[in-house]
């Protein structure tokens, strides 16, 4: 079966981000960007799927930048077979990105399609759930296992509690979580193979997505800083200060 | 303006984030109506109705919202959604998981993780990992909101005499079925609403050691969590975890014990009123938000602890 995988070029997840002096954004400008973390592993969880014999071709797709034909070619390095890039310069609100993601899905027809369960950028959560909805498929979402049997899928999922595990009829969506599989690194011969893999470059207009927006970012500002706190010397006077000075035992 | 608000409830009652959303709800003004989608959930509609500030309860009682599967709850919502000004639901895996699909339904954004309310249509959220914060203004027909519980005081179960109305809506999408489900079991009080958390991290070395961190945590009535490094080394369960993509607490007190304070973790309990570190290295990252940093092997300073409190 074919496997679509949606990823997102975000600001390095060991970056300290700064707000910018006039509060309209984040400071993005020279900032190390790389493939979201959760997107790493929902493209291994495919490329596994793939080493496995349950899938047969593997699309990457990334909606943003031109620069993030980058993450689509790492993509490409771990395994995916070809990539296609939404081009749109514009930020996008999760909802139009999966009406983006809607129009593609609707032209490749795949049977799977795994998504991070956030960007940890916006840390919104919805995109994976969204397209779930616009295309009317069961969703699995925070998944920390995922296994395909006939025509339908059993997804184990991190909830507040534990674990849940539900069955989804396929075609349907999956958004990974931190402990569904440990991403590999590319190695330099997929590097370098990588770059003669397709891919192909789309714009919302050719896929007749409107991508208006209900929401708008007023301003961003940094968080209130905490207070510089002290060094106690003994647990002694530490628990002294926790009764007396802090009020809280 | 009428608000709708997702009820979470588990065991038959219902759970303490709802509490807060509601509280939210209530900043932004308006009728409070709260609604109960599940199965057998009588009893949990009763005790909404208590909740202090809700006007009415809708209670959709059928075998296909057990569970709370996103397939069939989410159409339920967004039809009922539509004869409100917004439809809010606590930012607990339950709310994350339903609310975004209820929001593509209705064909507008969401607004994730709101943690004040500035006006009826403007929302205060953390993004980057909580290293900024942007206000967001909605002006969408229907405003879908999750509500992060700890950044709203909650309001009291008790005190409300809500009527209680059934809804006969049954959707079943038939894409998806319950299979089972594996709850990790705890005596001690629930990570989110406990006043005092003591979390241990990679320097724990193995999940024998956490041994030190329920004595303690006994001895204080307090919740024992945990750094994704724990969890990832398999120390203990994963429904421990702190941090951002685990869970957000902000208690009284926070105890870190052996933590570094990764920005990850930082992320899930910065919002704290006191924040006590335990760490050996005192270069660790952990130190510059603590209010109170000891420098010390936690294997002496945790028993000696447990003792002096």
């Amino acid at each position: 079966m074919k496997i679509l995988v949606a990823v997102k070029r975000v600001v390095d997840y060991n970056v300290k981000v700064r707000v910018k002096a006039d509060n309209s954004g984040v400071d993005l400008a020279n900032v190390k960007m790389s493939m979201n973390p959760f997107c790493e592993i929902a493209v291994e969880e495919a490329v596994r799927l793939k080493e496995k014999g349950v899938a047969t071709e593997i699309v990457v797709v990334s909606i943003g930048p031109s620069t993030a034909q980058e993450q689509l070619r790492t993509a490409l390095a771990l395994g995916a077979d070809r990539a296609i890039l939404v081009e749109s310069a514009e930020d996008l609100t999760s909802l139009a990105v999966a009406k983006l993601l809607k129009a593609v899905v609707d032209k490749e027809q795949p049977q799977l399609v795994i998504l991070g369960k956030q960007a940890i950028d916006s840390d919104n959560n919805q995109t994976g759930q969204m397209l779930a909805a616009l295309s009317g498929y069961g969703q699995g979402t925070f998944a920390s296992k995922v296994e395909v049997s006939g025509d339908s899928v059993s997804v184990t999922r991190e909830i507040d509690g534990g674990a849940q595990t539900v069955s989804l009829k396929l075609p349907a969506i999956v958004t990974t979580d931190l402990r569904l599989n440990e991403p590999r690194y590319a190695s330099l011969p997929n590097i370098m193979k990588a770059k003669k893999k397709p891919l192909e470059v789309l714009t919302p207009d050719a896929l007749g997505v409107s991508t208006a927006s209900t929401n708008k970012t007023l301003k961003v500002e940094a968080p209130a800083a905490r207070s510089a706190g002290i060094k106690v010397k003994s647990v002694a006077e530490l628990v002294e200060k926790l009764k007396n000075e802090a009020k809280v035992i | 303006m009428t608000i709708l608000v997702i009820a979470e409830h588990e065991n038959g009652a219902v759970a303490p984030a709802t509490l807060n959303t509601v509280a939210a709800a209530a900043k932004i003004g308006g009728d409070i109506h709260v609604l109960v989608a599940g199965q057998n959930v009588g009893g949990v509609a009763e005790s909404a109705a208590k909740i202090a500030g809700v006007g009415k309860v809708l209670v959709a009682d059928n075998a296909a919202y057990a569970h709370q599967l996103p397939e069939n709850v989410a159409p339920l919502v967004a039809e009922l959604g539509k004869g409100y000004s917004h439809v809010l639901a606590p930012a607990t895996s339950n709310g994350k998981n339903i609310l975004p699909r209820v929001a593509a339904l209705l064909d507008v954004d969401q607004i994730s993780e709101i943690i004040a309310v500035e006006s009826a249509d403007t929302f205060k959220r953390p993004i980057y990992a909580g290293n900024a914060i942007a206000t967001v203004q909605s002006n969408a027909a229907v405003k879908v909101i999750t509500v992060r519980a700890t950044g709203f005081d909650a309001v009291a179960a008790e005190g409300g005499s809500a009527a209680v109305e059934a809804v006969a809506a049954a959707h079943d999408a038939g894409k998806s079925a319950f299979v089972g489900e594996e709850l990790a079991k705890s005596d001690r009080p629930e990570l989110t609403a406990a006043k005092i958390v003591v979390s241990g991290g990679r320097g724990m070395q193995n999940g024998d050691n956490f041994k030190h961190l329920y004595a303690l945590a006994d001895k204080l009535g307090a919740a024992v969590g945990a750094s994704r490094a724990a969890v990832d080394a398999g120390f203990v369960p994963n429904d421990m975890q702190v941090g951002q993509t685990g869970k957000i607490v902000a208690p009284q007190l926070y105890i870190a014990v052996g933590i570094s304070g990764a920005i990850q973790h930082l992320a899930g309990m910065k919002d704290s009123k006191v924040i006590v570190a335990i760490n050996k290295d005192e270069e660790a990252p952990i130190f510059q938000i603590a209010d109170y940093g000891l420098v010390a092997d936690l294997f002496e300073a945790v028993p000696e602890l447990e003792k002096l409190v």
